[in-house]
Order: structure tokens, then sequence, then C-alpha cells
């Protein structure tokens, strides 16, 4: 019985006769003496046309902005199908909200979309106000649109910073890192906190402005738009650049209304919707700004329409410090606002309210609000039902970036994986917010 | 390339008011949404009644009928609604009163904001019909509804738990009976956390793509042996 062997490389080798000639030994002999036969070895490069690869981006990676999984089948390299997941982050924080009273909502806020949290305090505020039927004070409505203004500057300077070196340009990075550290000194003098504002109270604000702080704000007004011009000249006729976003992620006006894009993903699509002027809140339609609007819908004109909003936030932020009136910031309610913290413990009024506020909490009417404001990331809304006690029944965000990011399967499509990249970058999510 | 651009109240013509913020809201009554007198006579059979509450107008349709109502909402000349906000679903402390389904929309092209609402009675099958063929943003939306609240949305493509993962066994976690710790006791959430495999979790619908049928769990070999495409 011949033993059978298989040789994969080599059918011989070099030896030396005994006059010192090379011969060819075969190797693969039978043990009757007869060379094996072998089929001829495979093509160096198999085909491969037609089967599909299984990748798997995420849910630790540092393209994905946080713990998103991206799960995409490749020919090749071109996408034909993505499937994200989410929910890595998911910490409860709307069935949180039913087990807390108004204020005590408002650090949740600062926790999901924590680059724009003192605008998402200012956003629940608003919310829980028209729930409660306060109107607030003129001072308090030029110190929040101030407040929502800068968060949106921090927040698109993050997108700007993380998304260049996702593309490939570390320069912009270290630009705008520096002058968000700029209003992150600028919040940190007026409320004490960086990131973690906690800033707004129903009614009011927790803090008034400090002396001359208004000086620092003229002073990054009029310094910043020098760092928006380095970028432009850095990055909007740069070749690398034009070429690693045009012509990607497209979505149509209507595809992008469809599916419920907002912000710069929806204005850069092409449909000129701005909450702050279309359903306005904060007297936003007494301000001068314009609204940036793409025409093509892809990463590009995504870039195009934050690097201007980024100047219209400039002009906003110079006419509130102007026009920022003198007054109180609270409004005059002991039912939903807090007394001064002497008079708390000197008058026995004023210790009762304390008590009760503090204890119980304010109650509003039975009912219900819905309130949306342009954040950062586009529509973000905060819908809340009450029954007539001191705690929300439903507390509900609408996070814009979980529903832009709902589209990335649509605009991933067909495109390369290094393409893949560039689009999530674009979509500007944070999970914090996507997964609440 | 101006007029590719799809302009924000284009169809209110030139002499309607510039929006601006809203003062005074009454707590009751005010000034309803014009679509809710339409959407009572276009479509008497679905619509139940509206409210304004806080100035934003309410209508309460029956639930079977959600999908015709939202179809007609986005499809007709003189209401537009065709962008949705959010679809989300209150359950009140008084257990006898019904879930709520809420879909908030935004007629851009008015500048009307519009909130649907569809009742589901406590002890009947949760299900409504899904807007997602209306509005592909539904797809999400409707996703986290069904694993917040156990809301079923009929006609929905893929309707699987989103933010739990797909074998989360304690329940629906916006619900109210569903305790603010979860229902199983830290012991077991602890053990069942550091049983499961984390790298190896890929829906029915990646599993089509390459094989790592080996890799997951016993309960979804199950349902991919007995044919099913998608999750729940």
């Amino acid at each position: 019985m011949a033993t059978k062997r298989t040789v994969d490389v080599a059918l011989s080798t070099s030896g030396l006769d005994a006059q010192g000639r090379p011969t060819r030994v075969p190797l693969s002999v039978q043990e009757d003496g007869n060379t094996i036969t072998m089929a001829p070895p495979p093509p160096a490069e198999p085909d491969l046309g037609g089967e599909h690869m299984l990748i798997n981006i995420g849910p630790q990676h540092p393209a994905t902005h946080g713990v998103l999984r991206l799960v995409l089948e490749l020919d090749g390299e071109t996408v034909v199908r993505c499937i994200p997941h989410i929910g890595y982050l998911h910490c409860g924080f709307e069935k949180i909200g039913e087990y807390r009273q108004y204020n005590q909502i408002i650090p949740w806020t600062d926790r999901e979309d924590y680059l724009n949290s003192i605008g998402n305090n200012v956003a629940f505020v608003l919310g829980a106000e028209r729930l409660f039927g306060i109107e607030i004070t003129e001072r308090c409505k030029v110190l929040r649109v101030i407040a929502m203004e800068l968060s949106r500057i921090i927040s698109h300077l993050v997108w700007l910073g993380t998304t260049s070196i996702d593309i490939g340009a570390f320069t912009p990075f270290l630009w705008s890192f520096q002058e968000r550290e700029n209003v992150y000194n600028l919040l940190e003098g007026w409320v004490g906190a960086r990131l973690t504002t906690t800033a707004t109270r129903v009614g009011g604000m927790a803090a008034d402005i400090p002396d001359k702080w208004l000086d620092g704000l003229n002073n990054f007004v009029r310094t910043f738009p020098n760092t928006i011009a380095e970028v432009d000249k850095m990055l909007t006729r740069n070749a690398i650049w034009v070429g690693r976003t045009v012509g990607l992620g497209v979505m149509t006006p209507e595809e992008a209304m469809n599916y419920g894009l907002s912000g710069p993903m929806l204005r850069a699509s092409g449909v000129a919707y701005d909450v702050r002027k279309d359903f306005p809140y904060l007297d936003y339609e007494t301000y001068d700004f314009d609204v940036p609007v793409g025409t093509s819908g892809d990463v590009y004109d995504r870039f195009l329409v934050r690097l201007e909003e980024l100047r219209q936030s400039v002009r906003i932020l110079e006419q509130a410090a102007k026009r920022l009136p003198d007054g109180p910031v609270n409004i005059d309610d002991p039912r939903v606002i807090l007394p001064p913290k002497s008079k708390a413990t000197s008058e026995m009024e004023s210790m009762i309210h304390h008590f009760k506020l503090v204890m119980e909490g304010p109650r509003p009417p039975v009912g219900e609000s819905y309130v949306a404001v342009e954040s950062p990331k586009g529509e973000k809304g905060y819908y809340m039902v009450s029954d007539g006690t001191s705690k929300p029944v439903r507390w509900r965000i609408r996070p814009p970036s979980f529903v832009n990011l709902s589209a990335i399967p649509k605009m991933v499509e067909g495109h390369l994986l290094s393409d893949v990249i560039a689009i999530n970058a674009s979509i500007d999510i944070v999970m914090g917010e996507i997964d609440r | 390339m101006s007029d590719s651009i799809y302009h924000a109240g284009s169809a209110l013509g030139a002499g309607a008011p510039a929006p601006a913020t809203p003062y005074g809201i009454p707590n009751r009554g005010g000034d309803a949404n014009p679509s809710a007198a339409a959407l009572r006579e276009k479509l008497p059979g679905a619509y139940v009644r509206h409210e304004v509450v806080w100035g934003e107008t309410t209508v309460y349709v029956r639930a079977e009928s959600v999908a015709d109502v939202c179809r007609w909402l986005h499809d007709d000349a003189s209401q537009r609604y065709e962008y949705l906000s959010d679809v989300t679903a209150v359950e009140y402390r008084d257990a006898s009163r019904p879930i709520e389904v809420v879909w908030h929309l935004r007629s851009i092209a008015f500048r009307r904001f519009l909130r649907l609402k569809a009742e589901l009675p406590k002890g009947a099958e949760l299900v409504v019909p899904s807007v997602w063929g209306v509005w592909r943003g539904a797809d999400w939306l409707e996703r986290e509804c069904y694993d917040m609240f156990g809301i079923r949305f009929d006609g929905h493509p893929d309707l699987r738990r989103l933010l739990m993962w797909e074998d989360y066994r304690e329940g629906y976690p916006l619900r109210k009976d569903f305790p603010l710790r979860g229902r199983f006791s830290r012991s077991e959430q602890l053990k069942q956390a550091l049983n499961a495999n984390p790298e190896a979790r890929y829906s029915m619908e990646e599993l089509t793509i390459a094989d790592a049928y080996g890799d997951v769990p016993k309960e979804m070999q199950r349902r991919l042996s007995g044919g099913e495409k998608v999750g729940e």
C-alpha cells in the first residue's frame, strides 16, 4: 500500500552528484519508485468576484466618535450594506427623569449631548417653562442666547477638529481645540463648570454673569474670526480636503426631509430650515443673522455650512453683548425660584418657600409641551408631560444626532470603506445623546 | 443653483407674518392648527377629537388609521407635513388611562407644528400601523418606541430592539410597571452581563453576510435555524 503524501511548494531539491554537478532529486517518490503526478497549482490571486466580506468597525474605534458599531458588507472596498448598532451607552435618562423634579433633571441634560451642555440646559428649561406658563426676564433671554451660541461654537469646533483628524489634517484640530479652551474659560468664569454646566433653573439662571465677563466675551468675539479665517484658508481650497469630501454621502432635499435630518445636515442638502428662524424662541427673530444653505448635500457642503454657522454665531454674540439689558435674571415668583440664601436663613416666609421648593419642588399644571431648539446637531426637542405633580410623567428627548445617524446606511451605500469614516464624521454624532 | 433650495414657509405666500417667539400662551384653548379642522373634514372616520394645550394642537386619531392620516397629511398640497420630528409614547401613572402613542409632525412649507396621538387601551395588544412608508425617519424612532414600551409598529420592516440588546429579557424599560432598577436582582443582572459575549453580537441580517453562526447565543442560533431573518 503506497503511502499518500502531499507536497505543496517544491517538487524537488538540488543536490550534487559525484562529479560535483547539481542534480535534481525528486521528493515525491512513491514506495514503488514512481513519482507522483501533481495537479497544477492554483492561480496566485483567486477570483473573489461576488464574494462579500463582513467588516466590523467599533464599538471601540477612534473614528466612530464614541461607542458606535458599524457592521459593513463589502464588495472589494465598496460598501454594499451598512448596519449600525447603538445602545452601548444607554443610561435610561428618560426613565430617571420620571423620578426627578424638573430642576433635578437639568444635570442630566448636561450629560446627553456633552458638547452642547449649556445649550441643553437652556433647551430643557424652555420646555419646562412653557409647561409652567412662565415668562422669563429680558436679561435672562439675552444671557441664554449667549449661552446657546457659545455652546454652538464649542460643538462645531470639536466637530471641525475631530473630522479633520479623521480625514487626515492635524493642524485644524489644534487650532479649534485652542479656541474651544477659550470658550470653556468663559463658561468657567460664568457658571463655575466647564463641561457639565447645569447653568439654568426653571425661571432663570443659576448665576448672573460676573463683573467684566462681557469684556472676555467681546475679546473672544474679536479674535475668534481670525481662527475661522485660518481654518477656511487651510481647508476650503485644499486639494486633499476637497478630494476626500466632495460628492460623499449625498442626500437630496426630499430625502433629507424624509429621513428626518436636521441642523447642518438638512441645510447642506438645500433645505433652508432653521428652528431659530422658523419656530423662534428667546426672541431669535430680533437678531440679524443668516442661515447658510448648501446645494449638493455632500460632506463638503456640511463642512461649509458649519464653518459659516461659526461666523453667524459670532454675529449673534456681538449683538447679544451689545443689547444685554440690566435687571434681574430670575423671575420674581417664590413658587418657582429659590429665595436668596441670606433671606432663607433670616425670614420665615423665605424659609418656608425654600423648604417647599427643595422638598416638594415646583408643580406645573396638567399639560404637555414640546419645545424644540436649534442645537448644533439639529432640532433638539424636549417633550414633557405633567399630571400636576412635581415630577414629569414623561420626559422625552428628541435627539437630533440619533435621527441623523439613522440615515447612515443610505448615505454610505456604494462608497468606499475609507469614505465611511468621512461620512460618519460629517454627521456630527455624540453617542451620549444617541443612546441617552 | 438657488432655485434648488427648499425654503421654509414657501407655501405661505409673501403676505404671511414673519414667525415670532410666542408669548402669553394660555394653558388651554387658543387658535388651533388649521390642519386639525381639515383632518376632521377629510377623514371623519379617523378623527376622534382635538385640543390645544399651551398653544400646541393635539389631534387624537384612531390607532388603526394612523398610517392613512399620516399619508394624507404628508401628501396633501394644503398640508405638506414633510418632516417627522418624533415618535414616542406616554404611559400615565394612573393605570386605568390608555397608553398614548405620540407623533410630532412639522410642515416646513407652512411652518406648522402638529401633534398626533393614538390611544391604546391597556390589556389589549399594543399595536399601531407604522409610518415608515411615509417618512423613512420613522425607522429608528419606532424601533426605540418598541424597545422602550413594547408597542408594535405594524408594517415596520425591521422591528427589533435598538438601545437594549436583542435578548434582553427584563421587559420594556419605560413602562410604569418597570422598576427604576430593573426587574432582575443586581446579582442576576451582573451574572447575565458577565455571561454575555458582546464581541459576538450580530443581527440575523448580518449573519446572512458572513458565517458567524458558531459565535452567537444559543437563542439566536435556534431562531436562525428556524429561518428567521430579523429579530422579534
